[in-house]
């Protein structure tokens, strides 16, 4: 597996794991009514978002590049 | 006497020997990782009580150290890809750049550590701290494993460009192979033993 296959597949990680924070900030909020838990998983869903969209692009870019 | 294989593809691996190398390495990581994870789980499952995480540790800092890792893989892979388009001064800002947020990760490391000592919380405060200082602590000294490699490519590694450009684009792309290794690791420590 080259290093462009396994930087996707880390990508690919850290969104499931930024959107697994957002969703325990939610479930943490609702349960124990933590405004700081509610605003963490604001900013995981919104930097889990930034990584799909990151994960796209750098797809194409290093495809472009010619790197394996 | 040159040594085979070390850009073209070795025939009856497919990938160059460095690669096979790394990856056999990282084979032998994911069982020493992967048996510090099976006794977590298997001291959480047979333990009566087992604290949350989120109880005794610092979640905002843990957060900020995630978000430097995976920056710092980010900018790993822009480093390899600079020398792909053969610019070692771009390689140069972004390796210089995943080294700096490898410090940034194991400065704040630090005084989430510091905090615990304060408060008196050691390993041999209870199971969970055991096993958290021990799970954290060798991901750390990994980090420190590729702040040296790193650095040298850096630095004295560096002279390999002018000779050998494509075996020096394949050295990068080994060591950003082993700091994505490391970085997934702490994308499974992580949740693990800070929010479950």
């Amino acid at each position: 597996m080259s290093l462009k296959a396994f930087h996707l597949l880390f990508v690919t990680a850290s969104a499931i794991l930024a959107f697994g924070v957002g969703a325990w900030g939610i479930e943490a909020y609702s349960s124990r009514g933590e405004g700081g838990t509610l605003l963490l998983a604001l900013l995981s869903l919104l930097f889990g978002a930034g990584l799909v969209v990151y994960g796209v692009k750098v797809r194409t870019k290093l495809k472009g590049l010619g790197v394996q | 006497m040159q040594i085979p294989y070390t850009v073209e593809p070795r025939p009856d691996t497919g990938v160059y020997n460095a690669k096979l190398g790394i990856w056999l390495f990282l084979a032998s990581e994911v069982m020493l990782f992967g048996a510090l994870f099976s006794s977590y789980v298997l001291l959480r499952v047979g333990a009566t009580t087992w604290p949350h995480g989120y109880e005794h540790l610092n979640i905002p800092l843990a957060t900020v150290n995630t978000v430097v890792l995976i920056t710092s893989s980010v900018t790993m892979v822009m480093s390899w890809a600079s020398l792909a388009l053969k610019n070692l001064r771009k390689f140069r800002v972004y390796m210089g750049a995943t080294v700096g947020l490898a410090c940034v990760f194991l400065v704040i490391k630090g005084f989430e550590y510091a905090a615990k000592f304060e408060h008196g919380l050691y390993p041999s405060e209870s199971t969970f701290m055991a096993i958290y200082f021990t799970l954290t602590g060798l991901h750390g000294l990994h980090i420190i494993g590729g702040i040296v490699v790193n650095c040298y490519l850096l630095g004295p590694g560096s002279k390999m460009w002018k000779t050998d450009p494509a075996r020096f684009t394949n050295r990068v792309e080994i060591a950003g192979l082993y700091w994505h290794f490391v970085d997934l690791v702490w994308i499974f420590l992580f949740p693990v033993l800070y929010l479950l």
